[in-house]
């Protein structure tokens, strides 16, 4: 069965983003697919590089990176609610004139369009927030 | 349809949303984080889960995280990360009331 994932809340602030990791590996051990993680609202802030927690918590952001590049699932972060939050790629960090860039591997900036084609082309989307 | 509740039934609405509003047939209800605070035995909410008509079930590892093993009412099911998958996937409508 497809998966796909919509995630509303930042890292280390609640533990709706804990939660859709867990789902996601679940899902994936269980032989389903997880074919996208939409990251809206503060979920944005999942996919910057510049995270650095200390080294005996979990590292969110990388988390997500590894699994994504393991089980070829597409990380979309949603384009205002990152722009708002700082969250550029290098084309928008280009775009908007800014001096970087912190967007992190396996990341990309899109818009809200890729949400209802995830919910379109998905079996399930289950919504994890706040 | 499954419900998913992750608030405490103690600070917002959420789960009496879902006991009022939910249709009973083929639906359940999925309690995570701090929604599993609703399946405490002697609760407050205890007698409106069991009154639900609905198949109550609890996302185990949040409520070991929380202490609460040994303090669950009886009738609801503890199901893991896999059964939190099995769920969604046997239900044809997944709906998160955060």
């Amino acid at each position: 069965m497809k998966f796909a994932i919509m995630v509303n809340e930042g890292p280390y602030t609640h533990q709706a983003t804990d939660s859709a990791y867990q789902f996601a590996k679940a899902a994936i051990a269980k032989g389903h697919e997880v074919t996208r993680v939409f990251f809206y609202h503060d979920g944005v802030n999942n996919g910057t590089r510049l995270t650095v927690p200390p080294q005996d918590d979990r590292h969110i952001v990388n988390r997500w990176s590894e699994i994504a590049a393991q089980h070829n699932i597409d990380l979309v972060i949603c384009i205002a609610a990152a722009q708002r939050r700082g969250l550029l790629d290098d084309n928008e960090a280009k775009r908007q004139g800014k001096d970087a860039s912190n967007i992190a591997p396996g990341f990309r900036i899109s818009g809200l369009g890729q949400l209802v084609e995830a919910g379109i082309q998905s079996d399930r989307l289950v919504v994890f927030g706040d | 349809m499954l419900h998913i509740v992750n608030k405490s039934p103690f600070d917002t609405g959420s789960l009496a949303s879902v006991l009022r509003v939910a249709k009973k047939d083929g639906g359940a209800v999925l309690l995570i984080e701090d929604g599993v605070y609703a399946a405490v035995k002697n609760s407050a909410t205890e007698a409106s889960l069991k009154a639900a008509g609905m198949p109550v079930y609890v996302l185990q590892p949040d409520a070991d995280a929380r202490g609460l093993q040994s303090r669950l009412m009886d009738g609801v099911n503890m199901v893991d990360y896999g059964g939190f998958v099995d769920l969604v996937a046997g239900h044809d409508n997944v709906q998160s009331w955060l």
